[in-house]
């Protein structure tokens, strides 16, 4: 599974763009194995109240399921306009 | 082109005009353009933009597709540049066409207050001190309720 990073979550994490092996079924699953990963996804993950996530390319709840997806991206809330 | 997303320069005057000259049977249009404003201290240097290539492109899609559910429109239109851009600069523009002026107005404050949280795009103030990821405000978020 690819997972994306953006904004000041890429920049904790150190990179946009990695390749995961997981049997996470939630987003929040999957967010709990990736904090594992090292101290920077820890630290970038600290604060789930502050990240978003979008399963192939939709924004989803952190319960929605990741099986079968093919990219999850986490990142800040949004600030366009 | 309903939907763009560019990292290059536009004009908003051209563009509202080419929109509406194809908005045919429109008795109203309304457009918004957003300018990358300097900060209160004035030192801005400049406002970097990232986004999310594939997901902004569909999510502006999709929040087009629900302003035209909504309200009774005859087209709408939504660029917005990533990058970066210079104080003064224009970021971003929405437009509506509808038979009716009240259509026009709340589907252009819709197409705003969703892209304004619901559009993958992070903005970064460079000052001379350093570079600053733009917090979202409680309130843009809030701001969807009255939809």
């Amino acid at each position: 599974m690819q997972i994306r990073y953006f904004a000041w979550l890429r920049e904790r994490i150190g990179t946009g763009a990695e390749e995961v092996e997981t049997d996470a079924k939630t987003v929040v699953a999957l967010i709990e194995e990736l904090k594992t990963r090292s101290d920077a996804h820890a630290f970038a993950f600290s604060d789930t109240a502050a990240i978003r996530a979008a399963v192939d390319q939709d924004l989803v709840p952190f319960d929605a399921p990741v099986t079968g997806a093919k990219e999850v991206a986490f990142f800040p809330p949004m600030t366009g306009g | 082109m309903e939907v763009e997303v560019r990292d290059s320069a536009f004009d908003p005057g051209a563009t509202l005009n080419a929109f509406t000259a194809r908005a045919t049977g429109a008795g109203a249009i309304v457009s918004f353009t957003g300018i990358t404003r300097d900060l209160a201290t004035g030192d801005l240097q400049a406002m970097e933009i990232e986004h999310y290539p594939g997901m902004t492109e569909r999510a502006l899609t999709a929040i087009r597709d629900e302003a035209m559910t909504r309200f009774n429109l005859v087209d709408a239109l939504v660029i917005h540049r990533y990058g970066r851009l210079s104080p003064g600069e224009t970021i971003m523009m929405v437009a509506t066409a509808a038979p009716h002026r009240r259509d026009a107005f709340d589907a252009a404050d819709f197409l705003m207050d969703y892209l304004k949280s619901r559009a993958p795009f992070w903005k970064r103030e460079i000052t001379p001190d350093g570079a600053e990821w733009v917090a979202a405000k409680d309130d843009d978020e809030a701001a969807l309720d009255r939809w």
